[in-house]
């Protein structure tokens, strides 16, 4: 394919992997959190880790979406379902989320909730549409790549008219998680784990550019090398991010140049801006209450918002006591750190949500690392 | 989630929709983030909707780079700084 099968190939991947050996001083270990869940998926599923000499570790970081969705925020969609009676739709990976009395919304939807998968949320508008005397919320997650259809969703139910059509908000911006990872008081309770540089997000960055990087390699001296989710693109990242480190820059790089660029998708940026506004606080997994970490639906198109039309208020719930959840997405444990890593806890039957998606660090590393531990 | 996959615009359509080809498949999708696509064109597309342009020159170096990376020494190669 096209773009795809390039970024992929096995013998440039050894070439790169000579070229990092290389490069990387042997006198020093290097630590690099990739922060996006593609990023996790692609090194657990093409080895990246095993072509790495010892010294470099990657890090898995919270940027899967729904690693980091609290259990309240899935509870509030499953009410919406059982409780208020709508016609709840969603992304598929949001669906088998464990929440709180073993619910999630495919078992909700067992025991009698309309819950649907849609694939866009263009999809939910067309539910919507085809069904004027149901209430239809569309559950919303995502970092800022999956924002942006949100916003054309809603600014298609205005065009339309549409009275039974509202979103559950639950985007969440990346910056913020980043920051919490570098300054949170929570490094205290967990011990903390040392951080040389970030490999950057790969889609988030075509909508919000890489500028908003530049504050991190400014404030907390830390590089960023902003890649493609393709193996060769990550190989490429870490090169960079040693070069960087060896020659003490802390600066923000652009691997994935073909679709990122300083400014982002500015269209895009300006839609975001007309329907939603920040958030004083959201409560994320793993990570807590962050402040100004997520979005919601403006005053002017409060018909649109669930939480305002249906009152299911937040209410935060405690993840599991075995989860380790929390450790793994600030980078501080490992998934086979879990004690019910692998046993308890499968992507068939997930305790957390790190299980849940193949991007999260738990279901990559069961899928394709798990072994080469034994 | 965050995964999104590069794919081919092989016809425009009314109301910023577009048929992309992914891998053989056709699908539709919306063009309303993106302003100015032609047929042709490769776009990302997440969720059902084309996030921007993939820039094919900007592809073609960064594969130069991983060929030229393999090949040379320390301190020869051009890394984009
Ligand atoms: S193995 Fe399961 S319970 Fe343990 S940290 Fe991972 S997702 Fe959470």
């Amino acid at each position: 394919m096209r773009y795809i099968d390039e970024f992929r190939d096995g013998e440039l991947a050894k070439g790169l992997a000579e070229a990092i050996r290389r490069e990387a001083n042997p006198a020093r270990n290097y630590h690099f959190m990739e922060f996006c869940g593609g990023h996790t998926h692609a090194i657990s599923r093409y080895g990246v880790s095993d072509l790495l000499p010892a010294n470099v570790r990657m890090i898995h970081g919270p940027g899967c979406p729904v690693c980091v969705l609290p259990i309240g925020r899935i509870d509030q969609a499953i009410r919406l379902a059982l409780e208020a009676g709508v016609m709840l739709c969603t992304y598929g990976d949001c669906l088998r989320v464990p929440a709180s009395e073993g619910l999630s919304l495919l078992k909700a939807k067992a025991r009698g909730g309309d819950v649907q998968m849609v694939y866009s949320s263009a999809d939910a508008v067309a539910l919507a549409q085809k069904n004027p005397d149901r209430q239809v919320v569309f559950f919303a997650i995502g970092f800022e790549t999956t924002t942006p259809p949100t916003a054309v969703a809603i600014k298609q139910a205005v065009a339309l008219g549409l009275k039974n059509f509202s979103v559950l908000c639950c985007h969440v911006l990346t910056p913020s998680a980043i920051a919490s990872i570098l300054e949170s008081p929570e490094v205290r309770q967990w011990g903390t784990v040392t951080l040389d540089a970030f490999i950057g997000p790969a889609h988030v960055s075509t909508i919000i550019g890489s500028r908003p990087y530049e504050f991190f390699a400014e404030e907390y001296r830390k590089p960023v090398v902003i890649a493609g989710f393709e193996p060769l693109d990550v190989m490429l990242a870490i090169r960079m991010l040693i070069r960087q480190v060896n020659e003490g820059r802390a600066e923000v790089e652009n691997e994935f140049s073909r679709a990122v660029d300083r400014d982002g998708n500015k269209k895009a940026q300006q839609l975001v801006a007309e329907v939603f506004e920040m958030r004083k606080q959201f409560e994320w997994r793993g990570l807590h209450v962050l402040p100004y970490s997520a979005l919601r639906i403006r005053s002017q198109f409060a018909e649109f918002d669930a939480e305002r039309r249906f009152s299911v208020g937040y209410i935060s719930v405690a993840d599991h006591k075995a989860c380790e959840c929390g450790a793994i997405l600030r980078g501080v444990k490992r998934p086979q750190d879990c004690k019910i890593f692998g046993s308890v806890c499968t992507p068939e039957n997930p305790v957390g949500s790190c299980m849940v998606s193949s991007e999260g660090a738990c279901a990559a590393h069961y899928t394709y690392g798990r072994y080469k531990d034994v | 989630m965050c995964l999104a996959i590069p794919a081919q615009v092989v016809e425009l359509r009314d109301g910023d929709m577009a048929l992309v080809d992914l891998a053989g498949v056709k699908k539709e999708i919306s063009l309303a983030l993106v302003d100015g696509v032609v047929v042709g064109d490769y776009v990302i597309v997440h969720v059902g909707y084309a996030l921007n342009r993939l820039d094919p020159d900007e592809a073609e170096k960064t594969l130069k780079l991983f060929a030229e990376m393999g090949e040379l020494g320390p301190g020869e190669d051009p890394t984009l700084h």
